[in-house]
């Protein structure tokens, strides 16, 4: 039982990590009807960043953090700025094409940055290696680093929530991604908005490889985690901001017990298993809405 | 005589939107049935509701005495029931030749390993729908069009290339979703004039959704008129148009464009 | 300027629209025959990757290009293909029944994937097929007794109808008369009322229905088409490499395909052909590149992936119709000389086809 709620809890923080890239996923889609390929990609360059600022900047961790964060977010606007609003208007296939190249180019210009390179880094956390239990010494144990991702998620909802409901700017995210013409009528400025919502949802996933970096290492190739951040957000019901983070609880929990209760191997395509499973009983998720073209 | 289609409390419900409330009538054969209320009122829904596209939520559509409303949209094509949409739902990246072809599809008989050999039946099938495509061509005029995109086309001629893809299906029943809408003065009188001929020479049923109440009075036996799903009036253009219940639902909506003309004269 | 004057309604319905067309294609394939014994081994061998990619790329484009439905695990295909060919001809079929079942294989494979493309689009079924992508490479690492799993299989030397198939100009005509087929027999398609079904479906499902199209059929055709065309290419890759292994087949060579279809342009089986030309040419190039960049640039891995993502980027932006499109604007201004307007072609103002509710 105890080893139970060991997996559920570490599967709830890989899950936070999910739910957070297919977060930044939902966000864009909402804004702008296409999926961001790239979206892993970010996350990793949000690891990179975090890198650079401990050690080559010597900032303190969380100051470290932060400015990626910030860095990200400015990044994600210029990525919109440049890349994507000429796009506008353009079926989404060919968006999605464009992102899976700035992925493509994140991975590899990454390499040729001195200090970043191939290699594996590790991150250095203040929090490395603490453990908390809960119930005494033989009760549950709880790794630091797992307390803190679920932590630092729960802070970044609660914080999404306020944005969303109560500022001016979160408003008129909400109004751009339910009708983008008529929000574009009542006056906001929906270019400006999407390139927000870039950034934002670039920033998003920084913190994901921030807090992921820990535990996995920051390397090129660490976004192709992301990858299973999509069955995320088609269990959540693609378009859906709690649905995001609740698919990917799902789906880490799922990874989690899978790995240790099935043979080898079923632990990495237990998300995909999952997400077809959905998508034959439940095609639009467990939160998205039934959309039907009209004629 | 049976008629040609039948809807019999016919509903259905978006929600708690009843689009469509109970609303029932008969088309017969050979004639132009029009379709009129003012915007919203669920004429483009009975037309999905024909055509199979949303599923009554009570009452049914017949087609010949049989029971349609439980069929998919292409075994209701295959009956022989063609339509037209409001907003033009053309397959924008083949040429208008290719699009009129694909309203042939329903009277192919070869099946896709044939295709992917061409065999001698399939070239034959091919050229017999050529034969038929061009004399749609011919009957709307479109001959400078033939090989076009669809995409790069004036939306006058859009709008005859989808009457003309109906039309190559050689159906029993036409449902035409505003055929003038868009169009100016010369093309909604073209407009009129085909669907005489569809009627008259074609000897195909049209039923028609339709705001110009020129071109309605024009070309209807009947019209029917309904309000936020509900039948107003069956009749004539003239009985219609002069209906209490009619002038006060299009003077009700406070949009003055859709008043029909006429229905002010008669206030 | 060229005018045709229609005499006759077969003369839309074959295969090559004039004479002209019949004498550049004989040419072309005249050439494409003499070409091994005028090229050193090393770039026949080049071209004979370039047919095989061309061939999935073909694949993929009955599905992504005609009938609009996206696919993000096409590897899947081509390690079924690849996989089943290496199995039969282990065990001593011969070359055209195994290459056959190999097609069948990957075919029946395509009509499981596109269950859900029955159901689900768009984003949907991208990730749908995503997942059966990941699926499968994981399956052929485990089904070790079939596949050699992550240790890979080897496989023994071809015979075709008894002449053995052991030099690269053999294989070339080999792979090149294959691909001649495929692009017939799909041209065949696009002629037929199957091609034209896919297309309907692609441009407007709705109106496709109500023209009598059964949209799950042909979906389902599509996909078995476009996925025993992959594995075509898969039994044809598996003779080439001569060793199988499951990281051959990734979500990396699913979207490589991709790429290639928006290279070459989406929409045309010229397209898939340009796209993989081209691909196999920058993958020389950037080995080429090494000799003379700066050894900061050039010793890095992520050269390759940094090409990679310029070239798709750059395309997507500056020549969205892919090779073919400007292809087709060189012919036109050829053919319209002096009368080529530079509007002729501009990006059509398209606003954004919403699947929502509005
Ligand atoms: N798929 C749907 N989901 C929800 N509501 C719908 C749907 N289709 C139609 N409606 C609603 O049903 C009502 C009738 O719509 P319909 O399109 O039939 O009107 P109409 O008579 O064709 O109007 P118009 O003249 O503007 O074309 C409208 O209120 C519309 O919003
Ligand atoms: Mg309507």
């Amino acid at each position: 039982m105890l080893q139970f709620l060991q997996l559920i809890a570490s599967g709830i923080a890989q899950g936070c990590i999910y739910g957070l890239i297919a977060l930044g996923f939902v966000l864009i889609y909402k804004a702008t009807e296409t999926i961001n390929f790239a979206q892993g990609d970010l996350m990793m360059l949000g690891g990179f960043l975090g890198l650079t600022g401990t050690l080559a900047l010597g900032l303190p961790f969380w100051a470290a953090f932060a400015a990626a964060l910030v860095a990200m977010l400015f990044f994600g606007m210029a990525l919109e700025r440049a890349v994507l609003r000429p796009l506008l208007g353009q079926p989404a296939f060919t968006v999605v094409m464009v992102t899976i190249g700035i992925g493509y180019l994140a991975r590899g210009l990454v390499t040729m940055i001195p200090e970043w390179g191939t290699d594996t880094h590790v991150l250095p956390v203040p929090y490395k290696d603490d453990i908390v239990s809960i119930g005494g010494t033989d009760g549950l144990i709880l790794s630091m680093e797992h307390i803190v991702i679920i932590a630092v998620t729960a802070l970044l909802i609660v914080g999404l929530y306020l944005l969303f409901k109560h500022t001016k700017i979160g408003i008129a995210m909400q109004a751009t991604s339910q009708n983008q013409l008529a929000a574009f009528y009542m006056g906001i400025p929906v270019r400006r908005i999407n390139m927000l919502v870039w950034g934002l949802s670039a920033a998003i996933s920084a913190c994901a490889g921030l807090l992921l970096a820990p535990i996995t290492f920051v390397h090129a190739n660490m976004g192709f985690i992301g990858l299973k951040a999509f069955p995320a957000a088609v269990v959540g019901g693609f378009g859906s901001i709690p649905g995001a983070l609740v698919g990917g609880l799902i789906i880490g929990v799922v990874e989690t017990l899978a790995g240790f209760y099935l043979p080898e191997g079923f632990k990495d395509i237990a998300a995909y298993i999952v997400v077809l499973v959905m998508l034959a009983v439940k095609p639009n998720g467990l939160f998205g809405e039934n959309l039907r073209k009209k004629v | 005589m049976t008629p040609l289609l039948t809807a019999s409390h016919l509903s259905v419900q978006f929600g708690g939107l009843k689009a469509v409330n109970d609303v029932s009538f008969e088309v017969w054969p050979n004639e132009v049935f029009s379709l009129i209320g003012p915007n919203g009122a669920g004429k483009t829904t009975i037309f999905n509701l024909i055509s199979g596209l949303y599923r009554p939520t009570a009452g049914l559509v017949t087609f010949e005495g049989e029971k349609i409303s439980h069929l998919a949209p292409y075994e209701i094509a295959r009956l022989g029931i063609a339509r037209t949409f409001q907003n033009i739902e053309l397959f924008e990246h083949a040429t208008v030749m290719q699009n009129l072809l694909v309203g042939r599809h329903c009277h192919r008989h070869t099946n896709w390993f044939q295709d992917l050999l061409f065999t001698p039946k399939v070239r034959a099938t091919e050229l017999q729908f050529r034969r038929t495509v061009e004399e749609v061509i011919e009957f709307l005029e479109l001959q400078h069009y033939r090989d076009s995109m669809v995409a790069g086309l004036p939306y006058g001629v859009r709008k005859v290339v989808e009457v003309g893809r109906a039309l190559a299906m050689r159906p029993k029943l036409l449902l035409l979703d505003e055929p003038s809408s868009g169009l100016n003065v010369d093309e909604t009188e073209d407009m009129g004039f085909w669907i005489e001929d569809i009627k008259h020479d074609l000897g195909i049923t049209v039923i028609m959704v339709e705001h110009d109440m020129g071109l309605v009075s024009r070309v209807s036996d009947r019209v029917f008129a309904l309000n936020q799903g509900e039948e107003l009036a069956l009749g004539t253009a003239a009985e219609v148009q002069s209906h209490p219940a009619v002038i006060e639902a299009y003077l009700g909506g406070a949009d003055e464009d859709d008043v029909p003309a006429g229905a002010g004269a008669a206030a | 300027m060229r005018f045709l004057f229609k005499t006759h309604y077969d003369q839309d319905v074959r295969l090559f629209r004039h004479g002209g067309q019949v004498f550049w294609y004989g040419l072309l394939l005249a050439a494409l025959f003499v070409a091994p014994w005028l090229l050193p081994d090393y770039y026949v061998s080049q071209l004979v990757f370039i047919w095989i990619y061309a061939i999935a790329a073909i694949g993929l484009m009955i599905l992504v290009g005609f009938t609009g439905q996206v696919s993000l695990g096409h590897a899947a295909f081509l390690a079924m293909g690849a996989y089943t060919e290496a199995y039969l001809h282990q065990h001593g079929w011969p070359f055209a029944l195994s290459l056959t079942f190999s097609a069948l294989v990957a075919g029946i494979t395509g009509i499981i994937v596109g269950l859900p493309a029955l159901r689900v689009k768009g984003m949907y079924l991208a990730i749908a097929t995503l997942a059966f992508g990941f699926i499968v490479e994981e399956g052929v690492a485990r089904a070790e007794s079939i596949t050699g799993g992550n240790a890979g299989k080897a496989i023994g030397s071809l015979e075709v109808f008894g002449l053995p198939i052991d030099s690269e100009q053999r294989f070339y005509y080999l792979s090149l008369f294959v691909l001649v087929l495929v692009v017939i027999g799909v041209m065949n398609l696009l002629r037929s009322p199957t091609g034209r079904a896919f297309v309907a479906i692609r441009d407007s499902e709705i109106s496709a229905q109500s023209m009598g199209i059964n949209l799950a059929r042909y979906k389902t055709i599509a996909f078995a088409l476009s996925a025993a065309v992959a594995g075509i290419a898969g039994a044809l890759y598996a003779h080439k490499l001569r060793y199988l292994s499951p990281d051959q087949f990734t979500f990396l060579q699913s979207i490589e395909l991709l790429i290639i279809l928006v290279i070459g342009g989406v929409g045309s089986i010229y397209g898939a052909i340009f796209g993989a030309a081209f691909w196999i040419a920058v993958q020389q190039f950037i080995v080429l590149a090494k000799d003379w960049l700066p050894p900061a640039i050039a010793q890095q891995t992520g050269l390759q992936p940094t090409v990679f993502g310029l070239i798709l980027v750059a395309f997507v932006l500056f020549e969205p119709m892919g090779l073919y499109g400007r292809w087709l604007k060189i012919r036109t201004f050829f053919q319209l000389f002096p009368f080529y307007r530079k509007g002729l072609f501009r990006r059509q103002k398209s606003y954004m086809k919403s699947e929502r509710l509005k």
